[in-house]
């Protein structure tokens, strides 16, 4: 048994909130008809999604008819990133996207690619940043799209998304957001961002696992991928997730609330305190990501001279949920493809953790995963030959 | 993912920390690919008297090097190098297919150092007058 339990990996997946589940609960059994028929319970099914999608439209400052609902974050990368580059294909082949991007959009990007697409993939900076300047050569006469994730999910960045909306929207260059991170977590408009598309999670923000929505400008054209009976606007065939929908709705309701009340402001003091100790306790251990420019719960760090599936499992044994971007916790032998593009060497990349805290950690959880975490780095350095050769 | 008796050398492993004064000493590994063992190895009459390891590496390397010592130990040098990655394997209840390598280090990590201190015996031989 251990002192305590701490989740601390919201960025993976966070918990359903009560009030959430409360709202869905009914929309399983009780109200479970289909959204498309005309009858009563039909109709009741259709006023839940329609009111849900009024609650995510007002998390980013978009109107009810411009936000679709997927089946989950990745499936909306997909639709924004395939919909635009073949409804567009006439205009141009090339589409620009970050070396940081989560698997959804760099895979659709190769995707894109072996259908006959050019793809150029921007470099980020140590922090992870794109640089806006890389952007700006990058367009090219033919270039149709721009993909540029809010938030970094491994390493916490926040990218200037603002400033590339605007030199994509004076070109006339369709601008996609994976704000899978950000949303629920940050405010933001995309109206006043010059967002084009934005992706959105619902498990991300104490909603349920299987339903994304994206965000689509009023005007802005896109195909399909699912084709069938032309639910959501023709953009996502496919009897509505009613329950997962309503869900979604009510972890928005939750989301700006929290946006509003000062929940995030104490998230940041946590997270300091966090990267402050961890930082200053433990030699060698180093914050991934630019300090200040980050996502309110994440704090990823850089261990030296150790392993981080190692550390984890440590962690695990004291009640710890992290995560890590080595290669023994990817299944591959490279460690991240985020923190190597940010230049950080092999040897240390392999030594990565990430914490990400949620709605409920408390100020005793950052002592006690800090303390957890020193100690356990000790532990395994005595055993480390790389630690006790260190330049 | 891990067996229990992975978990178990892994959460509390034997025979860990550097020598003093080995006789033979064995690195093996890449700090880029993730995992480096280091075995010592001290030996008496042909045969592993004592031994320990530093690894830097993940949970399935540290289990397999603690259990490689264990297996070797108070072994002929000959007996030590007849002990297989497959034999660490078997004796760990298992590991996951992309851990195997893990269980090849440790087979390598006890080879080098035996090799080293056969080396180190043969020049110390010839140095003699």
């Amino acid at each position: 048994m251990t002192e305590r339990y701490v989740y601390m990996d919201h960025s993976a997946t966070t918990a359903v909130d009560r009030s959430v589940l409360e709202a869905m609960l009914p929309y399983f059994s009780e109200e479970f008809g289909n959204p498309n028929s005309l009858h009563m319970w039909g109709r009741k099914a259709r006023k839940a999604v329609n009111e849900a999608r009024e609650k995510v439209a007002a998390l980013v400052g978009a109107d009810a008819a411009e936000i679709i609902f997927t089946g989950g974050g990745s499936e909306a990368d997909n639709l924004a990133i395939k919909g635009a580059a073949f409804t567009r294909r006439d205009k141009g082949r090339h589409v620009i996207t970050t070396a940081i991007e989560h698997h959804a959009v760099i895979d659709a990007f190769h995707w894109l690619e072996d259908q006959g697409f050019e793809v150029t993939i921007l470099p980020v900076d140590e922090k992870a940043m794109v640089r806006i300047s890389d952007l700006e050569s990058a367009i090219r006469p033919d270039t149709i799209l721009v993909s540029m994730m809010f938030a970094n999910n491994e390493v916490g960045t926040v990218q200037p998304v603002a400033e590339a909306a605007k030199i994509c929207n004076e070109r006339g260059i369709l601008f996609h957001v994976d704000g899978v991170q950000a949303a629920g977590h940050m405010p933001f408009n995309v109206r006043d961002m010059g967002i084009d598309m934005l992706t959105m999670s619902a498990h991300k923000m104490y909603g349920p696992k299987g339903v994304g929505g994206l965000y689509i400008r009023n005007g802005v054209k896109i195909e399909p991928i699912v084709h069938g009976g032309g639910q959501e606007r023709g953009l996502r065939s496919g009897t509505e997730n009613t329950a997962g929908i309503v869900g979604f709705g009510a972890a928005a309701d939750l989301a700006l609330r929290r946006l509003g009340d000062g929940s995030i402001e104490e998230e940041v003091r946590l997270r300091d305190l966090l990267i402050d100790s961890v930082t200053s306790s433990i030699e060698d251990a180093y914050l991934t990501g630019h300090r200040t420019e980050r996502l309110p719960f994440h704090a990823s760090f850089c261990i030296g001279s150790l392993e981080g599936e190692s550390m984890l499992l440590r962690l695990d044994a004291a009640g710890i949920g992290a995560s890590s971007g080595s290669a023994c916790t990817s299944g591959s032998l490279e460690p991240s493809y985020v923190l190597l593009a940010m230049g950080i060497t092999h040897e240390l990349a392999h030594g990565s953790l990430r914490f990400s805290l949620g709605k409920d950690t408390a100020r005793e959880d950052i002592v006690y995963v800090a303390e957890k975490l020193k100690k356990i780095v000790a532990d395994l350095r005595a055993l480390s030959p790389l630690w006790e050769n260190r330049g | 993912m891990y067996t229990e008796k992975v978990m178990e050398l892994f959460m509390n492993p034997k025979n860990a920390g550097r020598m003093e004064d080995p006789d033979g000493v064995g690195e093996v590994g890449n700090p880029r690919c993730g995992d480096i063992m280091k075995i010592y190895i001290k030996v008496k009459d042909d045969r592993i008297v004592d031994i320990s390891f530093e690894t830097f590496g993940c949970a399935s390397a540290i289990a397999s090097s603690s259990m490689v010592t264990e297996m070797v130990k108070g072994l002929t040098l000959d007996e030590a190098l007849a002990i297989s990655n497959k034999d660490v394997v078997n004796a760990l209840g298992g590991l996951p297919p992309q851990k195997i390598h893990c269980s090849l280090l440790a087979e390598e990590g006890i080879q080098a150092a035996i090799e080293d201190y056969r080396a180190k015996r043969k020049a110390g031989v010839e140095a003699k007058p």
